[in-house]
């Protein structure tokens, strides 16, 4: 499905090159929920840009369903970690907005936008502004605004990392709903190893910069997920353990 | 001042709401002090007159509102306001469309924008009321020649605002639209112009009077109508009451204008006013 063949991506800042992105190859299976976890700034977000068509990578190639990655993918829904909500539009015309952008008439896209903010308990808000929201409600727009898009491919940006532990926890059983519910593909970035192997099939384990798989770990954890209570298994505790030596050697070698 | 450098007035956002001051007093507390404050200096200026300064210089307020009243009982006022309010209108409109769509579309055009870089710099430095003599020459003596002056000097400031909002739009927004498949057009009509508003309003509002300006001072040039040609009239007949009668006219035209701008910016930013 998403295909990293030795892909490297280098910044030119200045005059200085910063190697961001280095030899990455992977390949990311349809419907798999993949989690990068990595050092702060490590390139994890670069890796979303170029698989997004954001940004085209300095060497090798990104592979989305066969075919070479080279503008903008229009293929995948895309989660920055700012929320990109149109500050002057409703919550509603904010969710709204992939389905007038493809010409679909108001009073089907109202209705459809009302039944997507339902299913993320955003009703009652649907004609507050962005501003108007907080943190959580935010991303749950977002959410819901990339659900209507109906991107086959879901791009994850750190997305719940601002929210309070119990909304992290309700975010991530709706994530893992809805993506069930559509088939999703999800890439998802994190620094939270929690969240990595709560919601993931696959956790990769980037190095400092510039990022290379330093460990790929398969999570074989029962689906579906209760979200609540999976991370005091003893198969997620083992997991958990494995991922954070590879991880606490980052850390370390990040502070020295 | 060149386009991609361009000092743009701040976004109307970015300022303090007019309600409450930075202190906090209320807005009727304000509006008293200020009418205490005009009818202060009215007195000072009448109590100087014949007095301190001779009244033929500064004339006072019981002349000038004298004045006022006879024309508006002779009517002429309301010739002269209304085609200065004609010309100012068409001006502002003029100028504000032309800049906006040069301001969206240099804006959106790195290469047009560095082309014309030069040439925009050398039209901007520029007095535009030199123009005058040019305008009067190529569009008469008639309401064009002042609608043309008016709109000049409305379009560079509206363009170097409009430019500078649309460069200021965040890349992350075009990006977002970008991957839910939005066409180039849909990106400048739902994402740039609604996210570039700001500054457009603080280019048109700072342009308002620039537009009066423009008629005015097009009317004192050459014209038989207008408060321009009632300024120049009165100053040559050494009519100061008349003279500071015709200045009230433009400075309260002036806030109307404005006011009018405000109310749409209101209208047409419900998110801004419901951020307040």
């Amino acid at each position: 499905m998403i295909e990293l063949r030795h892909v490297s991506k280098v910044f030119r800042k200045r005059d200085v090159l910063v190697d961001a992105v280095r030899d990455i190859d992977v390949t990311i299976a349809p419907k798999e929920i993949v989690a990068v976890i990595g050092p702060s700034g490590c390139g994890k977000s670069t890796l979303l840009n170029m698989i997004a068509g954001l940004y085209m990578p300095s060497g090798g190639a990104i592979v989305y369903k066969g075919t070479r990655v080279t503008d903008v993918n229009t293929d995948v829904g895309y989660m920055t970690q700012k929320d990109n909500l149109l500050p002057w539009r409703t919550v509603r015309d904010n969710i709204a907005f992939p389905l007038e952008l493809a010409g679909v008439g108001k009073t089907e896209r109202l209705e459809r936008a009302d039944q997507v903010i339902k299913h993320v308990g955003l009703d009652g808000f649907e004609h507050r502004f962005p501003h108007e929201l907080s943190g959580g409600m935010r991303k749950r727009a977002c959410l819901a605004r990339m659900l209507l898009y109906g991107a086959e491919t879901a791009l994850l940006d750190e997305p719940f990392a601002a929210l309070d532990a119990q909304l992290k926890l309700a975010m991530h059983d709706l994530l893992l709903k809805l993506a069930a519910e559509a088939g999703q593909t999800v890439l998802l970035v994190t620094h939270d190893l929690m969240e990595a192997v709560t919601l993931a099939d696959r956790v990769l384990v980037c190095t400092r910069r510039p990022a290379t798989i330093a460990l790929e770990q398969r999570i074989e954890l029962k689906r579906p997920r209760d979200v609540l209570n999976v991370r005091f298994t003893s198969e997620f505790k083992d997991y958990y353990d494995a991922l954070w030596e590879r991880l606490r050697v980052e850390y370390q070698e990040e502070r020295v | 001042m060149s386009a991609p450098e361009a000092r743009a007035t701040t976004a109307v956002g970015e300022q303090p709401s007019p309600a409450t001051g930075p202190r906090g007093f209320g807005s009727r507390f304000m509006l008293s002090c200020q009418v205490v404050l005009g009818i202060v200096v009215l007195m000072i200026w009448q109590g100087a007159s014949g007095r301190l300064v001779d009244d033929f210089f500064i004339s006072n307020p019981l002349d000038v509102g004298q004045r006022l009243y006879d024309w508006i009982i002779d009517g002429s006022l309301f010739l002269h306001l209304w085609a200065t309010v004609y010309e100012t209108f068409l001006g502002f409109v003029v100028g504000a469309a032309v800049g906006v769509v040069l301001g969206i579309w240099l804006g959106v055009s790195p290469f047009t924008s560095r082309l014309l870089n030069p040439y925009l710099n050398a039209l901007n430095a520029l007095p535009k009321v030199a123009l005058a003599p040019l305008f009067v020459l190529w569009f008469g003596l008639g309401v064009e020649s002042k609608v043309a002056l008016a709109a000049v000097l409305v379009l560079f400031l509206v363009f170097l605002n409009t430019y500078a909002g649309v460069r200021e739009v965040d890349q992350d927004l075009i990006d977002g639209a970008r991957l839910m498949r939005a066409s180039r057009v849909q990106v400048i009509t739902k994402v740039i112009i609604p996210s570039a508003l700001s500054w457009v309003f603080a280019g048109l509002k700072i342009s308002v009077p620039y537009a009066l300006i423009g008629a005015v001072l097009g009317e004192m040039l050459a014209a038989n109508r207008g408060l321009g040609y009632l300024v120049q009239y009165s100053g040559s007949q050494f009519d100061t009451a008349g003279v500071f009668a015709v200045l009230f006219v433009i400075a309260l035209l002036a806030v109307v204008l404005n006011f009018l701008v405000e109310l749409v910016q209101h209208r047409m930013q419900r998110w801004r006013v419901v951020g307040r």
